[in-house]
Protein backbone atom coordinates (compact mmCIF):
# COMPACT_ATOMS: atom_id res chain seq x y z
CA UNK A 1 0.00 0.00 0.00
CA UNK A 2 2.90 2.53 0.02
CA UNK A 3 2.10 4.14 -2.80
CA UNK A 4 2.22 7.62 -4.00
CA UNK A 5 0.03 8.61 -1.43
CA UNK A 6 2.66 7.68 0.98
CA UNK A 7 3.97 10.46 3.11
CA UNK A 8 7.61 8.68 2.42
CA UNK A 9 9.11 8.25 -0.43
CA UNK A 10 9.08 4.39 -1.55
CA UNK A 11 13.19 4.33 -0.07
CA UNK A 12 12.55 5.26 2.81
CA UNK A 13 9.02 2.56 3.48
CA UNK A 14 11.27 0.00 2.57
CA UNK A 15 14.31 0.54 5.28
CA UNK A 16 11.28 1.42 7.53
CA UNK A 17 9.53 -1.60 6.51
CA UNK A 18 12.63 -4.08 6.73
CA UNK A 19 15.35 -2.14 8.64
CA UNK A 20 19.36 -2.87 8.23
CA UNK A 21 21.22 -3.81 11.19
CA UNK A 22 18.90 -3.42 14.09
CA UNK A 23 20.54 -4.63 17.06
CA UNK A 24 23.82 -3.67 18.99
CA UNK A 25 27.39 -4.91 18.76
CA UNK A 26 28.70 -6.91 22.08
CA UNK A 27 31.91 -4.77 22.73
CA UNK A 28 31.83 -2.04 19.92
CA UNK A 29 34.64 0.28 19.47
CA UNK A 30 32.23 3.31 18.97
CA UNK A 31 28.75 4.12 20.70
CA UNK A 32 26.67 6.85 19.95
CA UNK A 33 23.66 7.78 22.04
CA UNK A 34 21.85 11.03 20.71
CA UNK A 35 18.29 12.59 20.86
CA UNK A 36 15.90 12.95 24.00
CA UNK A 37 13.18 11.59 25.13
CA UNK A 38 11.06 14.29 25.11
CA UNK A 39 11.56 14.76 21.36
CA UNK A 40 10.53 11.30 20.95
CA UNK A 41 13.36 10.43 19.22
CA UNK A 42 16.53 8.85 20.78
CA UNK A 43 19.10 7.02 18.32
CA UNK A 44 21.93 4.59 19.48
CA UNK A 45 24.22 3.90 17.05
CA UNK A 46 27.08 1.08 17.42
CA UNK A 47 30.18 0.88 15.11
CA UNK A 48 32.94 -1.86 14.68
CA UNK A 49 35.95 -0.49 13.78
CA UNK A 50 39.08 -2.97 12.30
CA UNK A 51 41.93 -0.75 10.59
CA UNK A 52 40.37 2.57 10.89
CA UNK A 53 37.77 1.26 8.35
CA UNK A 54 34.32 0.47 9.87
CA UNK A 55 33.62 -3.25 9.60
CA UNK A 56 30.04 -3.04 11.07
CA UNK A 57 27.28 -0.81 12.62
CA UNK A 58 23.94 -1.43 13.94
CA UNK A 59 21.44 0.78 15.67
CA UNK A 60 18.42 0.81 18.12
CA UNK A 61 16.00 3.56 17.53
CA UNK A 62 12.73 5.55 19.37
CA UNK A 63 10.98 7.74 16.75
CA UNK A 64 8.97 7.92 13.67
CA UNK A 65 9.24 6.10 10.56
CA UNK A 66 11.77 8.37 9.01
CA UNK A 67 14.36 8.11 12.47
CA UNK A 68 13.79 4.44 11.47
CA UNK A 69 14.71 4.78 8.08
CA UNK A 70 17.56 6.90 8.37
CA UNK A 71 19.22 5.15 11.48
CA UNK A 72 19.27 1.87 8.87
CA UNK A 73 19.89 4.01 5.64
CA UNK A 74 23.46 5.63 7.96
CA UNK A 75 24.12 2.04 9.22
CA UNK A 76 24.25 1.29 5.64
CA UNK A 77 26.36 3.79 4.43
CA UNK A 78 29.30 3.70 6.56
CA UNK A 79 29.80 -0.13 6.16
CA UNK A 80 33.27 -0.78 4.68
CA UNK A 81 34.30 3.61 5.04
CA UNK A 82 37.36 4.62 6.93
CA UNK A 83 36.57 6.70 9.92
CA UNK A 84 37.65 10.08 7.83
CA UNK A 85 35.25 9.02 4.83
CA UNK A 86 32.28 8.14 7.16
CA UNK A 87 32.90 11.08 9.24
CA UNK A 88 32.02 13.38 6.10
CA UNK A 89 28.73 11.72 5.42
CA UNK A 90 26.26 14.90 5.84
CA UNK A 91 22.35 14.23 6.82
CA UNK A 92 21.67 15.69 3.33
CA UNK A 93 23.27 12.66 2.16
CA UNK A 94 21.77 10.26 4.12
CA UNK A 95 18.56 12.27 2.90
CA UNK A 96 19.29 12.00 -0.16
CA UNK A 97 20.29 8.22 -0.10
CA UNK A 98 16.45 7.41 0.76
CA UNK A 99 15.24 9.54 -2.16
CA UNK A 100 14.59 12.61 0.19
CA UNK A 101 12.39 13.54 3.35
CA UNK A 102 9.32 15.27 4.06
CA UNK A 103 10.91 18.79 5.20
CA UNK A 104 9.15 18.35 8.59
CA UNK A 105 10.92 15.61 8.98
CA UNK A 106 14.25 16.47 8.01
CA UNK A 107 15.91 16.88 11.62
CA UNK A 108 15.60 12.98 11.98
CA UNK A 109 18.39 12.91 9.33
CA UNK A 110 20.32 15.45 11.29
CA UNK A 111 19.88 12.75 14.28
CA UNK A 112 21.35 9.92 12.15
CA UNK A 113 24.08 12.14 11.22
CA UNK A 114 24.63 13.50 14.80
CA UNK A 115 24.77 9.77 16.17
CA UNK A 116 27.57 8.65 13.77
CA UNK A 117 29.02 11.38 14.98
CA UNK A 118 28.68 10.74 18.35
CA UNK A 119 29.99 6.61 17.74
CA UNK A 120 32.90 7.69 15.83
CA UNK A 121 33.59 10.39 18.63
CA UNK A 122 33.58 7.45 21.54
CA UNK A 123 35.54 5.32 19.38
CA UNK A 124 38.41 7.97 18.63
CA UNK A 125 38.13 9.02 22.45
CA UNK A 126 38.88 5.39 23.51
CA UNK A 127 41.31 4.99 21.06
CA UNK A 128 43.28 8.19 22.08
CA UNK A 129 42.90 7.06 25.72
CA UNK A 130 44.50 3.89 24.70
CA UNK A 131 47.64 5.16 23.15
CA UNK A 132 48.14 7.19 25.85
CA UNK A 133 48.91 4.31 28.04
CA UNK B 1 -6.97 -4.99 1.41
CA UNK B 2 -10.03 -3.92 2.79
CA UNK B 3 -9.60 -0.54 4.57
CA UNK B 4 -10.17 -0.10 8.60
CA UNK B 5 -11.46 3.69 8.97
CA UNK B 6 -10.77 4.30 13.04
CA UNK B 7 -10.14 8.06 13.29
CA UNK B 8 -13.76 9.53 13.02
CA UNK B 9 -12.85 12.20 15.31
CA UNK B 10 -10.63 13.69 12.70
CA UNK B 11 -13.38 13.73 10.20
CA UNK B 12 -16.45 11.11 9.39
CA UNK B 13 -17.34 10.24 5.51
CA UNK B 14 -20.40 11.88 4.43
CA UNK B 15 -23.71 9.80 4.67
CA UNK B 16 -25.66 9.11 1.30
CA UNK B 17 -28.91 10.64 2.78
CA UNK B 18 -26.94 13.53 3.28
CA UNK B 19 -25.32 13.68 0.21
CA UNK B 20 -28.55 12.82 -1.86
CA UNK B 21 -30.21 15.59 0.28
CA UNK B 22 -27.42 18.07 -0.65
CA UNK B 23 -27.10 17.24 -4.53
CA UNK B 24 -30.13 19.78 -5.69
CA UNK B 25 -28.56 22.56 -4.50
CA UNK B 26 -25.36 22.58 -6.14
CA UNK B 27 -27.21 23.11 -10.09
CA UNK B 28 -31.19 22.75 -9.32
CA UNK B 29 -32.40 24.44 -6.35
CA UNK B 30 -28.92 27.41 -6.87
CA UNK B 31 -30.32 30.34 -6.07
CA UNK B 32 -28.94 33.10 -3.79
CA UNK B 33 -31.20 33.28 -0.50
CA UNK B 34 -30.79 36.81 -0.58
CA UNK B 35 -32.44 37.21 -3.85
CA UNK B 36 -36.33 37.04 -4.46
CA UNK B 37 -37.45 35.31 -6.69
CA UNK B 38 -38.73 32.02 -5.72
CA UNK B 39 -36.00 29.93 -7.15
CA UNK B 40 -34.01 31.76 -4.11
CA UNK B 41 -36.69 31.49 -1.53
CA UNK B 42 -36.66 27.97 -2.68
CA UNK B 43 -32.88 27.80 -1.19
CA UNK B 44 -33.36 30.06 1.46
CA UNK B 45 -36.71 28.05 2.76
CA UNK B 46 -33.76 25.03 3.11
CA UNK B 47 -31.30 26.81 4.84
CA UNK B 48 -33.97 28.07 7.63
CA UNK B 49 -35.53 24.90 7.38
CA UNK B 50 -31.54 23.11 7.93
CA UNK B 51 -31.60 25.91 11.13
CA UNK B 52 -34.40 24.51 12.77
CA UNK B 53 -32.96 20.87 12.49
CA UNK B 54 -29.68 21.87 14.12
CA UNK B 55 -31.21 24.28 16.70
CA UNK B 56 -33.30 21.12 17.45
CA UNK B 57 -30.46 19.03 18.38
CA UNK B 58 -29.23 20.74 20.53
CA UNK B 59 -32.58 22.20 21.87
CA UNK B 60 -32.04 25.81 21.27
CA UNK B 61 -34.25 28.37 19.28
CA UNK B 62 -33.26 28.57 15.37
CA UNK B 63 -32.47 31.97 15.59
CA UNK B 64 -29.90 31.50 18.08
CA UNK B 65 -28.10 29.63 15.51
CA UNK B 66 -25.11 30.98 12.95
CA UNK B 67 -23.57 28.69 10.28
CA UNK B 68 -20.11 29.04 9.66
CA UNK B 69 -17.66 27.90 7.58
CA UNK B 70 -16.64 24.95 10.19
CA UNK B 71 -16.10 24.37 13.65
CA UNK B 72 -12.87 26.57 13.74
CA UNK B 73 -14.40 29.48 12.42
CA UNK B 74 -17.55 29.00 15.10
CA UNK B 75 -15.01 29.24 17.66
CA UNK B 76 -12.93 32.02 16.61
CA UNK B 77 -16.32 33.99 16.32
CA UNK B 78 -17.33 32.94 20.14
CA UNK B 79 -14.24 34.24 21.55
CA UNK B 80 -13.05 36.72 19.26
CA UNK B 81 -16.68 37.67 18.94
CA UNK B 82 -17.42 37.85 22.98
CA UNK B 83 -13.85 39.70 23.48
CA UNK B 84 -14.41 42.77 20.76
CA UNK B 85 -18.00 43.12 22.16
CA UNK B 86 -17.33 42.89 26.06
CA UNK B 87 -14.06 45.12 26.00
CA UNK B 88 -15.65 47.55 27.94
CA UNK B 89 -16.87 45.21 30.79
CA UNK B 90 -13.11 43.57 30.80
CA UNK B 91 -10.27 41.80 29.20
CA UNK B 92 -9.84 38.31 31.10
CA UNK B 93 -10.72 35.20 29.26
CA UNK B 94 -10.55 31.81 30.91
CA UNK B 95 -9.79 28.39 29.16
CA UNK B 96 -8.24 25.25 29.81
CA UNK B 97 -5.00 23.64 28.74
CA UNK B 98 -6.33 20.79 26.84
CA UNK B 99 -8.82 22.99 24.18
CA UNK B 100 -7.87 22.33 20.80
CA UNK B 101 -5.88 24.81 18.36
CA UNK B 102 -8.94 26.38 17.58
CA UNK B 103 -9.27 27.98 20.65
CA UNK B 104 -6.02 27.80 22.08
CA UNK B 105 -4.45 30.11 19.72
CA UNK B 106 -7.41 32.18 18.92
CA UNK B 107 -6.50 32.77 23.18
CA UNK B 108 -3.57 33.40 22.23
CA UNK B 109 -3.46 35.70 19.87
CA UNK B 110 -6.14 37.92 21.83
CA UNK B 111 -3.39 37.83 24.71
CA UNK B 112 -1.20 39.90 21.85
CA UNK B 113 -4.24 42.26 21.34
CA UNK B 114 -3.99 43.12 25.15
CA UNK B 115 -6.54 40.28 26.66
CA UNK B 116 -5.13 38.54 29.41
CA UNK B 117 -6.14 34.55 29.39
CA UNK B 118 -5.73 31.86 31.96
CA UNK B 119 -5.21 28.57 31.19
CA UNK B 120 -6.81 25.96 33.44
CA UNK B 121 -5.16 22.89 34.43
CA UNK B 122 -6.58 19.23 34.36
CA UNK B 123 -6.44 16.29 36.28
CA UNK B 124 -4.78 13.23 35.14
CA UNK B 125 -8.53 12.21 33.50
CA UNK B 126 -8.66 15.67 31.47
CA UNK B 127 -10.76 17.01 33.76
CA UNK B 128 -10.47 20.87 34.45
CA UNK B 129 -9.76 21.81 37.83
CA UNK B 130 -13.24 23.76 39.56
CA UNK B 131 -11.65 25.35 42.36
CA UNK B 132 -8.69 26.87 39.93
CA UNK B 133 -11.42 28.08 37.70
CA UNK B 134 -13.60 29.32 40.74
CA UNK B 135 -9.62 31.29 41.82
CA UNK B 136 -9.18 32.31 38.67
CA UNK B 137 -12.51 34.47 38.23
CA UNK B 138 -11.73 38.62 38.38
CA UNK B 139 -13.75 41.73 37.82
CA UNK B 140 -12.26 41.75 34.64
CA UNK B 141 -13.47 37.90 33.40
CA UNK B 142 -15.62 38.20 30.55
CA UNK B 143 -15.75 34.46 28.97
CA UNK B 144 -15.21 31.07 29.77
CA UNK B 145 -14.46 28.90 27.06
CA UNK B 146 -14.09 24.78 27.98
CA UNK B 147 -14.60 22.21 25.48
CA UNK B 148 -17.59 19.91 25.84
CA UNK B 149 -15.46 16.81 25.30
CA UNK B 150 -11.34 16.56 24.62
CA UNK B 151 -10.97 15.21 20.54
CA UNK B 152 -7.77 13.24 21.78
CA UNK B 153 -9.01 11.72 25.27
CA UNK B 154 -12.59 11.83 24.89
CA UNK B 155 -12.73 12.92 28.22
CA UNK B 156 -16.19 15.06 28.89
CA UNK B 157 -16.82 17.89 31.00
CA UNK B 158 -18.60 18.76 33.51
CA UNK B 159 -20.65 21.84 31.27
CA UNK B 160 -23.27 22.15 34.11
CA UNK B 161 -21.09 22.97 37.19
CA UNK B 162 -18.94 25.40 35.00
CA UNK B 163 -22.26 27.33 33.42
CA UNK B 164 -23.29 27.66 37.53
CA UNK B 165 -19.92 29.30 38.31
CA UNK B 166 -20.24 31.76 35.07
CA UNK B 167 -24.06 32.37 35.27
CA UNK B 168 -23.39 33.54 39.20
CA UNK B 169 -20.54 36.37 38.01
CA UNK B 170 -22.68 37.00 34.79
CA UNK B 171 -19.81 35.88 32.34
CA UNK B 172 -20.86 33.79 29.23
CA UNK B 173 -19.39 30.50 28.79
CA UNK B 174 -18.81 28.83 25.76
CA UNK B 175 -18.12 25.35 25.05
CA UNK B 176 -16.25 24.01 21.61
CA UNK B 177 -18.91 21.08 20.89
CA UNK B 178 -17.70 19.94 17.87
CA UNK B 179 -16.78 16.20 19.00
CA UNK B 180 -19.73 15.83 21.20
CA UNK B 181 -22.65 16.95 18.81
CA UNK B 182 -24.81 14.26 17.24
CA UNK B 183 -22.72 11.99 19.67
CA UNK B 184 -23.55 12.37 23.21
CA UNK B 185 -26.68 14.33 24.51
CA UNK B 186 -25.57 18.01 24.05
CA UNK B 187 -28.85 20.19 25.20
CA UNK B 188 -27.89 23.80 25.19
CA UNK B 189 -30.57 24.89 28.21
CA UNK B 190 -29.85 21.90 30.40
CA UNK B 191 -26.20 22.44 30.33
CA UNK B 192 -26.42 26.67 30.53
CA UNK B 193 -23.99 27.38 28.15
CA UNK B 194 -24.26 30.65 26.12
CA UNK B 195 -22.06 29.90 23.14
CA UNK B 196 -21.71 26.66 21.15
CA UNK B 197 -19.50 25.42 18.22
CA UNK B 198 -20.54 22.34 16.01
CA UNK B 199 -18.77 21.29 12.74
CA UNK B 200 -20.46 19.07 10.06
CA UNK B 201 -17.85 17.06 9.16
CA UNK B 202 -17.46 15.29 12.50
CA UNK B 203 -21.40 13.75 12.22
CA UNK B 204 -21.16 12.52 9.05
CA UNK B 205 -22.19 15.80 7.46
CA UNK B 206 -19.58 17.93 4.27
CA UNK B 207 -16.55 19.84 5.29
CA UNK B 208 -16.66 23.30 5.01
CA UNK B 209 -19.64 23.89 7.28
CA UNK B 210 -20.17 24.51 11.20
CA UNK B 211 -22.08 26.41 13.46
CA UNK B 212 -22.40 28.75 15.96
CA UNK B 213 -25.31 28.62 18.71
CA UNK B 214 -25.54 32.30 20.24
CA UNK B 215 -27.71 32.62 23.01
CA UNK B 216 -30.20 35.36 22.40
CA UNK B 217 -28.92 38.48 24.10
CA UNK B 218 -25.25 37.32 24.09
CA UNK B 219 -23.19 40.37 22.58
CA UNK B 220 -20.70 39.18 20.13
CA UNK B 221 -19.36 41.22 17.25
CA UNK B 222 -18.76 39.35 13.99
CA UNK B 223 -15.33 38.38 12.50
CA UNK B 224 -16.80 38.48 8.86
CA UNK B 225 -18.17 41.96 7.51
CA UNK B 226 -20.24 42.47 4.39
CA UNK B 227 -24.09 41.43 3.83
CA UNK B 228 -26.71 41.68 6.13
CA UNK B 229 -26.43 37.57 6.22
CA UNK B 230 -27.30 35.63 9.27
CA UNK B 231 -28.44 38.82 11.70
CA UNK B 232 -25.47 40.36 10.60
CA UNK B 233 -23.25 38.10 12.71
CA UNK B 234 -21.51 36.55 9.52
CA UNK B 235 -21.49 37.72 6.21
CA UNK B 236 -21.12 36.17 2.99
CA UNK B 237 -23.90 34.24 0.20
CA UNK B 238 -25.08 30.95 2.93
CA UNK B 239 -22.96 27.51 1.78
CA UNK B 240 -26.55 26.37 0.89
CA UNK B 241 -25.73 22.46 -0.44
CA UNK B 242 -23.15 22.58 2.79
CA UNK B 243 -26.18 24.30 5.64
CA UNK B 244 -28.44 21.53 3.87
CA UNK B 245 -26.20 18.85 4.63
CA UNK B 246 -25.85 19.94 7.80
CA UNK B 247 -29.15 20.24 8.88
CA UNK B 248 -29.90 16.86 7.37
CA UNK B 249 -26.69 15.28 9.46
CA UNK B 250 -28.10 16.71 12.72
CA UNK B 251 -31.36 15.20 11.77
CA UNK B 252 -30.26 12.01 11.40
CA UNK B 253 -27.67 12.05 14.49
CA UNK B 254 -31.09 12.64 16.65
CA UNK B 255 -32.59 9.73 15.32
CA UNK B 256 -29.74 7.44 15.39
CA UNK B 257 -27.79 8.75 18.55
CA UNK B 258 -28.87 6.23 21.44
CA UNK B 259 -28.46 2.61 19.77
CA UNK B 260 -25.29 4.08 17.78
CA UNK B 261 -23.51 4.96 21.24
CA UNK B 262 -24.38 1.66 22.44
CA UNK B 263 -22.60 0.04 19.34
CA UNK B 264 -20.02 2.56 19.64
CA UNK B 265 -19.31 1.62 23.28
CA UNK B 266 -19.31 -2.17 23.12
CA UNK B 267 -16.84 -2.08 20.27
CA UNK B 268 -14.46 0.66 21.89
CA UNK B 269 -14.71 -1.55 25.28
CA UNK B 270 -13.83 -4.59 23.06
CA UNK B 271 -10.74 -2.85 21.60
CA UNK B 272 -9.24 -1.65 24.31
CA UNK B 273 -10.05 -5.34 26.34
CA UNK B 274 -8.55 -7.17 23.61
CA UNK B 275 -5.34 -4.75 22.91
CA UNK B 276 -4.89 -4.83 27.10
CA UNK B 277 -4.77 -8.31 27.09
CA UNK B 278 -2.12 -8.94 24.22
CA UNK B 279 0.09 -6.09 24.55
CA UNK B 280 2.07 -5.33 27.73
CA UNK B 281 2.51 -1.62 29.15
CA UNK B 282 -0.03 -0.02 27.89
CA UNK B 283 -2.05 2.87 29.60
CA UNK B 284 -5.76 3.99 28.61
CA UNK B 285 -5.83 8.25 28.52
CA UNK B 286 -8.73 10.15 29.15
CA UNK B 287 -11.50 9.23 32.05
CA UNK B 288 -12.33 5.82 32.16
CA UNK B 289 -16.30 6.55 32.48
CA UNK B 290 -17.43 10.41 31.67
CA UNK B 291 -15.71 9.74 27.86
CA UNK B 292 -17.45 10.12 24.28
CA UNK B 293 -18.51 6.45 23.34
CA UNK B 294 -16.29 5.98 20.24
CA UNK B 295 -12.99 7.23 21.78
CA UNK B 296 -10.39 4.58 22.43
CA UNK B 297 -7.00 6.97 23.49
CA UNK B 298 -3.92 4.73 24.82
CA UNK B 299 -0.02 5.21 25.27
CA UNK B 300 1.71 1.99 24.11
CA UNK B 301 4.97 2.69 26.27
CA UNK B 302 8.66 2.08 24.75
CA UNK B 303 7.18 2.76 21.32
CA UNK B 304 6.89 6.06 19.09
CA UNK B 305 3.15 6.55 17.57
CA UNK B 306 4.19 7.62 14.14
CA UNK B 307 5.64 4.49 13.47
CA UNK B 308 2.78 2.36 14.61
CA UNK B 309 0.35 4.30 12.33
CA UNK B 310 2.58 3.36 9.41
CA UNK B 311 2.73 0.08 10.00
CA UNK B 312 -1.21 0.32 10.66
CA UNK B 313 -1.67 2.31 7.43
CA UNK B 314 0.64 -0.69 6.11
CA UNK B 315 -2.40 -2.69 6.95
CA UNK B 316 -5.33 -0.54 6.20
CA UNK B 317 -6.24 0.44 9.37
CA UNK B 318 -6.30 4.23 9.91
CA UNK B 319 -5.77 6.18 13.06
CA UNK B 320 -4.01 8.74 14.87
CA UNK B 321 -1.76 9.87 17.92
CA UNK B 322 -0.50 12.67 19.61
CA UNK B 323 2.80 12.10 18.78
CA UNK B 324 5.23 15.07 18.23
CA UNK B 325 6.02 13.53 14.41
CA UNK B 326 2.57 13.63 13.40
CA UNK B 327 2.14 17.21 14.65
CA UNK B 328 4.25 18.72 12.61
CA UNK B 329 5.91 20.49 16.36
CA UNK B 330 8.70 18.58 18.31
CA UNK B 331 6.22 18.28 21.28
CA UNK B 332 4.04 15.64 22.02
CA UNK B 333 0.27 16.29 22.70
CA UNK B 334 -0.58 19.23 25.11
CA UNK B 335 -3.49 17.48 25.81
CA UNK B 336 -1.45 14.55 27.19
CA UNK B 337 1.07 16.67 28.64
CA UNK B 338 -0.99 18.79 30.77
CA UNK B 339 -2.39 15.13 31.91
CA UNK B 340 0.70 14.58 33.40
CA UNK B 341 1.79 11.95 31.11
CA UNK B 342 5.65 11.88 30.70
CA UNK B 343 6.73 13.35 27.14
CA UNK B 344 8.45 9.87 26.30
CA UNK B 345 4.95 7.75 26.90
CA UNK B 346 3.07 10.73 25.33
CA UNK B 347 5.04 10.30 22.29
CA UNK B 348 3.62 6.48 22.57
CA UNK B 349 0.09 7.35 22.52
CA UNK B 350 -3.08 6.11 19.80
CA UNK B 351 -6.10 7.39 19.53
CA UNK B 352 -8.60 5.20 17.84
CA UNK B 353 -11.60 6.66 17.35
CA UNK B 354 -14.93 4.68 16.06
CA UNK B 355 -18.39 5.28 13.93
CA UNK B 356 -21.06 4.12 12.37
CA UNK B 357 -19.43 2.25 9.95
CA UNK B 358 -17.04 0.28 12.60
CA UNK B 359 -17.80 -3.55 12.19
CA UNK B 360 -16.42 -6.02 15.45
CA UNK B 361 -14.88 -7.76 12.64
CA UNK B 362 -12.82 -4.91 12.01
CA UNK B 363 -12.25 -4.42 15.56
CA UNK B 364 -11.03 -7.81 15.96
CA UNK B 365 -8.80 -7.05 12.72
CA UNK B 366 -7.35 -4.14 15.05
CA UNK B 367 -6.57 -6.13 17.57
CA UNK B 368 -4.76 -9.42 15.45
CA UNK B 369 -2.84 -6.23 13.86
CA UNK B 370 -1.25 -4.29 16.42
CA UNK B 371 0.37 -6.46 18.95
CA UNK B 372 3.22 -7.96 16.29
CA UNK B 373 3.76 -4.37 15.12
CA UNK B 374 4.29 -3.24 18.55
CA UNK B 375 6.11 -6.31 19.42
CA UNK B 376 8.89 -5.38 16.02
CA UNK B 377 9.26 -1.40 17.43
CA UNK B 378 9.75 -2.84 20.98
CA UNK B 379 12.50 -5.25 19.40
CA UNK B 380 14.19 -1.79 17.57
CA UNK B 381 13.82 0.55 20.35
CA UNK B 382 16.51 1.46 23.05
CA UNK B 383 14.31 0.90 25.82
CA UNK B 384 13.94 -2.64 25.26
CA UNK B 385 17.36 -3.00 27.76
CA UNK B 386 16.69 -0.39 29.91
CA UNK B 387 13.28 -1.74 30.38
CA UNK B 388 14.51 -5.35 31.26
CA UNK B 389 16.74 -4.23 33.35
CA UNK B 390 14.76 -2.49 35.51
CA UNK B 391 16.20 1.00 34.56
CA UNK B 392 13.44 2.63 33.01
CA UNK B 393 10.12 3.01 34.56
CA UNK B 394 7.33 4.66 32.67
Amino acid sequence: MADQWSLYSKKVMEHFQHPRNVGEIKNPEGVGHVGNPICGDIMELYIKVKDNKIVDAKFKTFGCGAAIATSSMVTEMVKGKTIEEALKISNRAVAEALDGLPPIKMHCSVLAEDALKAAIEDYLAKKGKKNDY
Amino acid sequence: MKRIYLDYAATTPTHPEVMKEMLPFFNQIYGNPSSIYQLAQRAKGAVEEARKKVAELINAKPEEIIFTSGGTEADNLAIKGVAWANKKKGNHIITSKIEHHAVLNTCKWLEKQGFKVTYISVDKYGIINLDELKDSLTDKTILISIMHANNEVGTIQPLLEISKIAQRRGIYFHTDAVQTVGKVPTDVKESGVDLLSLSGHKLYGPKGVGALYIRKGVKVLPLIHGGHHERNKRAGTENVPGIVGLGKACELAAREMATERRKLKMLRDRLYKGLSEQIEDIVLNGHPQNRLPGNLNICVKYVEGESMLINLDLEGICASSGSACTSGSLEPSHVLLAMGIPPEIAHGSLRFSLGRDTTEKEIDRVIEVLPPIVKKLRAMSPFGKKIKSGEYRG
